[in-house]
């Protein structure tokens, strides 16, 4: 099976982040990056697949220079490739932009399977596997706790709000892991090491026949106009437990008219 | 007026979100709320009283297997056909996974830009977002086609205004390529009575300091007597202690609710993430350090054992 995970490089979640004062996008060069939490899960998955199944698992990233720090961090795990869409037209693309960039790049590569995280901590949209499908023509299956795969057919178990669902399709698929469908692995020595060797492939947007003027500023279909940091919270009234501290503490919710 | 579109969510057991009732609000002072209905035989006539307390003067109603029986795709080409038939203002959607998804396919089809997580919105298309954890405010538009947005649960108060609203079935046209996800099953899981994490207006949330599983009991016990509904930090859910689902956080669920409480959490970055924006914020732990004081209108420095019971008690001798 020829399996194609997407990969994202993020700001650290656990650090401070923000946008730039420049030109209102997500500030990839101050905070520390780091591969999309969600994204592990998908790698690992991809990898299970593999190892039950045969194949191949690619790794593509559309993203800046520094994203091939993020690259190498996947392969390591024991992906088999990368491709990584690099073209300086791309910065400022939005998310409609950025799944076409995507689904050209998946077309190539023929994937029967794309794994990809259920959404990504910065800007934490949820949309890129639907929007991919839709281009491509193919099931999304989006959310999964658990993906079974038995030939061409996938069968995915997804939380609901009411309870949970399952839900088929047959390859060529996308599919959105969420962090509670396995623990990724650690990197091994030999992994980290084998991923140096590992083939990168970069594409331009001229590779992929898509025109500058259709992603990135030019062809954002939504614009940030502004931004400010808000005020932190402040902490307020902090009482220590004398005995009477659950009784304070209602009176604190009726003077808030909460009881 | 052009018409503003609201795309309805509801559940079997309680009927039109809350978040739905909050997103005709918002449509009215947009332009003519017109509910979309998307769903089983007979969903829109069963919905149809609520939404039109809350304004719809217009209901389009989508039913049958062909839309009920797969994820989104469907969804999302009837409403393309609706957007090009009626050229509506703006369409509003949840800020919820499926609304998420149903706007992600329009906004492909339509070509549109897409703002999710929003959480008000002007007349002229101007929407704000709260970015990072809550630290970033975001004021950004649609720049390619219509305001198509997704509004997060909890940004505003829905307030009735009665209307009679007129059903307009919508065929149903889908193609194969939308029919590729097919749901084989649907499992409920029982919630009781409690409200919807997301819409709930008070959140009691439960982190490693509560110790097992058993414990959760008092966070339930809390949560019962102020009617909201009990959330847990990833640690907890991690240790077994709660479900995933109610994961508040980073990787979780997204809550900004009139009053959140948070017993035995310490108050990571990646917690804070889920709900920051809540109005009222208060916590328990016996840490007088625990970053989660930074944030908390009123902590109480102490053992969640003894206290959590103590308010418990409390609240019901007020009654
Ligand atoms: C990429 C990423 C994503 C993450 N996503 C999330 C997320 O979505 N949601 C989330 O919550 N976390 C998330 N985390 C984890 C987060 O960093 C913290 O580890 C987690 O929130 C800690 O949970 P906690 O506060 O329950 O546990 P702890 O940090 O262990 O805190 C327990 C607290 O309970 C107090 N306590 C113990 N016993 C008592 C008692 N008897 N009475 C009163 N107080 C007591 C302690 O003083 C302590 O402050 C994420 C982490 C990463 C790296
Ligand atoms: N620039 C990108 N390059 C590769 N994969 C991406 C990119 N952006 C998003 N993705 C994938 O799409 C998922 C959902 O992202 P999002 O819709 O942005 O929340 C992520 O978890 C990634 O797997």
């Amino acid at each position: 099976m020829n399996i194609v995970v997407l990969v994202k490089q993020v700001p650290d979640s656990g650090a401070d982040r923000s946008l730039r004062p420049d030109d209102n996008t997500v500030d990839r060069g101050s905070a520390g990056n780091v591969i999309n939490e969600m994204d592990e899960y998908a790698i690992e998955e991809a990898l299970k697949v593999r190892e039950a199944h045969g194949g191949e698992v690619t790794v593509l990233t559309m993203g800046p220079d520094r994203a091939s720090e993020s690259i190498r961090k996947a392969l390591s795990m024991g992906p088999d490739r990368a491709v990584h869409v690099l073209d300086d037209a791309l910065h400022g693309s939005c998310a409609v932009a950025t799944s076409k960039v995507l689904a050209a790049a998946l077309g190539r590569l023929g994937a029967d399977l794309v794994i990809c995280g259920a959404e990504s901590t910065d800007g934490r949209v949820q949309v890129l596997p639907h929007m991919i499908a839709e281009r491509l023509g193919v099931a999304a299956l989006t959310g999964a706790r658990r993906l079974a795969v038995d030939g061409a057919t996938l069968t995915v178990e997804r939380q609901t709000e009411e309870g949970y669902e399952v839900v088929t399709a047959s390859t060529p698929a996308v599919v959105s892991v969420w962090d509670t469908i396995n623990e990724p692995r650690y990197p091994s020595f030999k992994g980290i090491m084998a991923a140096k060797k590992k083939p990168v492939q970069t594409l331009s947007l001229a590779d992929l026949g898509i025109a500058g003027s259709e992603v990135g500023f030019d062809g954002a279909t939504s614009t940030v106009l502004e931004h400010t940091r808000r005020p932190p919270r402040s902490g307020g009234t902090k009482v220590t437990d004398e005995g009477s501290g659950g009784v304070r503490l209602v009176e604190f919710l009726a003077t808030e008219k909460f009881v | 007026m052009s018409e503003v579109l609201v795309v309805v969510e509801a559940t079997r057991e309680f009927g039109v979100k809350k978040v739905s009732l909050e997103l005709l609000t918002l449509a009215r002072e947009l332009g003519t709320p017109a509910a979309v209905v998307l769903g089983g035989t007979g969903v829109a006539q069963a919905l149809a009283g609520k939404l039109g307390e809350y304004g719809a003067v217009r209901i389009y109603a989508a039913e049958g297997a062909e839309i009920d029986d797969y994820l989104v795709a469907p969804k999302a080409t009837v409403l393309a056909d609706l957007i090009a038939r009626v050229r509506p203002a703006t369409v509003l959607l949840a800020s919820s996974q499926e609304g998420k998804e149903i706007a992600a396919r329009l906004a492909v089809k339509l070509d549109n830009g897409i703002l999710t997580d929003v959480v008000a919105l002007d007349a002229d298309g101007t929407a704000t977002q709260v970015a990072f954890a809550g630290s970033t405010i975001v004021k950004s538009k649609v720049s390619k086609g219509l305001p198509l947005v997704t509004v997060r649960p909890n940004s505003l108060t829905p307030t009735p205004a009665a209307a009679t609203p007129t059903v307009e079935q919508l065929a149903v046209t889908v193609g194969d390529a939308d029919k590729l996800a097919r749901v084989v099953q649907r499992v409920a899981e029982q919630q009781g009575s409690r409200p919807e994490l997301t819409e709930a207006s008070v959140v009691v949330s439960g982190g490693r300091g509560v110790g097992n599983a058993d414990n959760f009991k008092l966070v339930e016990e809390l949560a019962d007597l102020l009617g909201g509904a009990v959330g847990a930090s990833r640690a907890a859910v991690d240790s077994g202690f709660y479900p995933h689902q109610f994961q508040v956080g980073q990787t979780g669920k997204t809550v900004s609710p009139q009053l959140y409480v948070a017993l035995g959490i310490s108050g990571a970055i990646q917690h804070r993430a889920g709900m920051q924006t809540s109005k009222t914020i208060v916590a328990v732990n016996k840490d007088a350090e625990a970053p989660i004081f930074e944030l908390a209108d009123y902590g109480v420095i102490g053992d969640l054992f003894k206290v959590v019971p103590q308010a418990a008690e409390e609240i019901r001798k007020r009654r």
